[in-house]
């Protein structure tokens, strides 16, 4: 191969020199170089599928397997008391879901517990974030550390610090709070929706404000000091910084946060299962769908609700791509 | 000028303060109340009453009647968080440097499939893995926790260590090529000591959600076997049936958070980069 080349190149520059001399060494170059390449190219790819894949599979087995599963179980009658009586009947269990108040009711509670906690820990968490971008050096660590603890604490364990504090029998909320109208030693918070969720929602509040507060502590990172110090130069008040330079430059940031933990909220689950296993209309989706399958055993049931909360999920996922054209891949995959 | 600077100062005291409260307050709440006697648990006070603070809620779980309960958890959730952790950091070191480094096709499948596990309903895998792990004999288990624990914690770590790898100055490494070593020698001689921070750093964060998985946890266990701790705190009993396990709660509450608040106050510095580099970049 080698030898060919300078032969080829003799014959050509003896003949028609210029034009066929370069027409001659294009052609060789576009007919070898590939060929190198992709050599190195395949080994890349290779190399690159080897060192992904396990990871990749794992991802799949673990999540795409049972989606599929519970599709399928979700088309039978079956209980798994009962399984002699399995029975095809198509979408006749979402047929039931849907038509059930109890599923309506859940999914309202979802959605309430949702948008509440994620605009609550949306201000909150902004604050903390602020606080942290500006703390004098001296405080910032305690600061950071101080804010990990309810990231890294179990839920379970923040829903029975709540539980216990609010607690009509072991707590000391209602005495501290006594001067409050509507508080009072006998108020049993647990026993009515209302006060119940409040609870609920401050333990899920308390437990990851400081996701969103990290997700927005780095937002701010990345909005130039030069724009705020030339909007404070231009006499812009504290206020209009903020709702002029800083929000609109971490919008992207705010997106992020907003949808991860919207989902995050919609799949709540350890905190009501604490508090009130879903008593008093404080019943959510995930427990309405655990109820089903884990405790009644009613598997075609139980399957069907997942698959709708599955869809939620989607749903959510996809309204917020598209209308607020949240780039969630984009960021990191660009490269 | 010194007034101004003290007035900040002043200011800055109070507002870490107010966030100091925020952030543990509950906790202290739980742990005053881990040092209440059954009798003193309905005084309707923050602390114990003066001279009645108690360890017999330590004493019930650690050496006590719930000790069988609450070690043999303890036992479990170390176990299988770590090997979880263990599991899903390997897996995702190897499949972020091939995000970070190579090209190849479907990069972006990978990194997509991650984020798509990381937000999936939990709840909807719990059903029909608990229906197949009692027909493969995986329920109540181990293995039959370790495997969906994966789901947790393997997205999150492809994710940040996806970007740890991109800040590394890959440099070194085809320096160590072109010294003559293949591209793996280069990557574990030169490049695994640079990326073992971010590694070890994942690591905690991916065991920071093995250790707080609830669903799994009391779907796919029955008995003592496998049954983790926030799951086994769920279905703990009194000493008999009139008496409120408050306090044996609280104490155990506390004994699974002292690992945390430990990870935390050592490595303040790299969970919060990691949370924040892995999760957004622009």
């Amino acid at each position: 191969m080698t030898s060919a080349i300078p032969a080829k190149t003799t014959t050509a520059s003896s003949t028609e020199p210029g034009p066929r001399l370069s027409r001659d060494d294009k052609g060789t170059k576009t007919r070898k170089a590939p060929k190198q390449y992709s050599d190195r190219v395949r080994a890349e790819r290779r190399l690159g599928w080897i060192l992904a894949g396990p990871a990749f599979i794992i991802m799949l087995l673990v999540t795409l397997y049972p989606i599929l599963q519970a599709i399928y179980e979700s088309l039978f009658k079956f209980r798994l008391t009962a399984p002699g009586e399995r029975e095809f009947i198509g979408l006749g269990n979402y047929a039931v879901i849907l038509s059930d108040p109890v599923w309506w009711s859940g999914l309202w509670t979802t959605v309430f517990i949702t948008v509440v906690t994620v605009l609550v820990e949306l201000v909150l968490g902004f604050a903390l974030a602020l606080v942290m971008h500006k703390a004098l050096k001296s405080v910032r660590g305690l600061l950071r550390t101080a804010i990990l603890v309810p990231y890294g604490i179990i839920t379970v364990v923040s829903a029975f610090a709540w539980f216990y504090a609010f607690d009509i029998n072991s707590g000391y909320i209602n005495s501290w709070f006594a001067w409050l109208p509507g508080i009072d030693e006998n108020l049993n918070w647990f026993a009515q929706g209302g006060t119940a969720l409040f609870v609920i929602m401050a333990s899920e509040i308390w437990k990851t404000t400081p996701f969103i507060s990290l997700l927005l502590l780095a937002g701010l990172a990345q909005v130039p000091d030069e724009l705020t110090e030339a909007a404070k130069v231009d006499g812009a008040t504290w206020w209009e910084q903020m709702r002029k330079v800083i929000i609109p430059n971490m919008k992207a940031a705010i997106m992020v946060a907003v949808l991860f933990r919207a989902l995050d909220a919609f799949r709540i689950f350890d905190n009501v299962f604490i508090m009130t296993n879903g008593a008093y209309g404080t019943e959510v989706l995930s427990l309405l769908a655990y109820r089903q399958s884990i405790s009644r055993l009613e598997i075609g049931l139980g399957s069907a609700v997942s698959v709708l909360l599955f869809l939620c999920v989607l749903l959510i996922c996809f309204v917020a791509i598209k209308l607020f054209k949240v780039d969630l891949a984009g960021s990191q995959g660009g490269k | 000028m010194t007034n101004s600077s003290t007035k900040n100062k002043v200011l800055w005291a109070i507002v870490t303060v107010l966030v100091l409260i925020y952030a543990l307050f509950p906790v202290l709440s739980i742990l005053a109340t881990s040092f209440k006697s059954p009798s003193d648990l309905t005084s309707g006070k923050f602390l114990p009453s003066s001279g009645a603070a108690t360890t017999s809620n330590y004493e019930q779980i650690l050496v006590g009647d719930a000790q069988g309960l609450f070690l043999s958890a303890l036992r479990n959730s170390i176990g299988i968080s770590l090997i979880a952790t263990f599991i899903a950091v390997v897996l995702a070191t190897l499949c972020a440097y091939a995000i970070a480094r190579l090209d190849f096709p479907g990069k972006k499948l990978v990194l997509t499939t991650a984020l798509a596990v990381s937000i999936f309903p939990v709840i909807s895998i719990v059903t029909p893995l608990f229906n197949l792990w009692r027909t493969i004999g995986l329920y109540d288990t181990w293995l039959g926790l370790i495997i969906p624990y994966l789901s947790l914690t393997l997205p999150i770590s492809i994710w940040t260590l996806a970007a740890f790898f991109r800040q590394i100055p890959w440099e070194l490494e085809q320096a160590a090529q072109v010294d003559g070593a293949t591209t793996w020698q280069a990557f574990r001689k030169a490049i695994v000591p640079l990326a073992a921070p971010g590694v070890f750093t994942t690591a905690i964060i991916a065991f920071f959600i093995a250790w707080n998985d609830f669903v799994y946890g009391i779907s796919l266990t029955s008995t003592e076997a496998a049954r983790p701790v926030p799951a086994a705190l769920a279905f703990f009993t009194g000493a008999s049936q009139f008496e409120a396990p408050t306090g044996a709660i609280s104490a155990a509450a506390i004994i699974v958070t002292i690992p945390i608040v430990l990870l935390v106050l050592l490595f303040q510095r790299q969970i919060v980069s990691g949370l924040t580099s892995g999760a957004v970049k622009g």
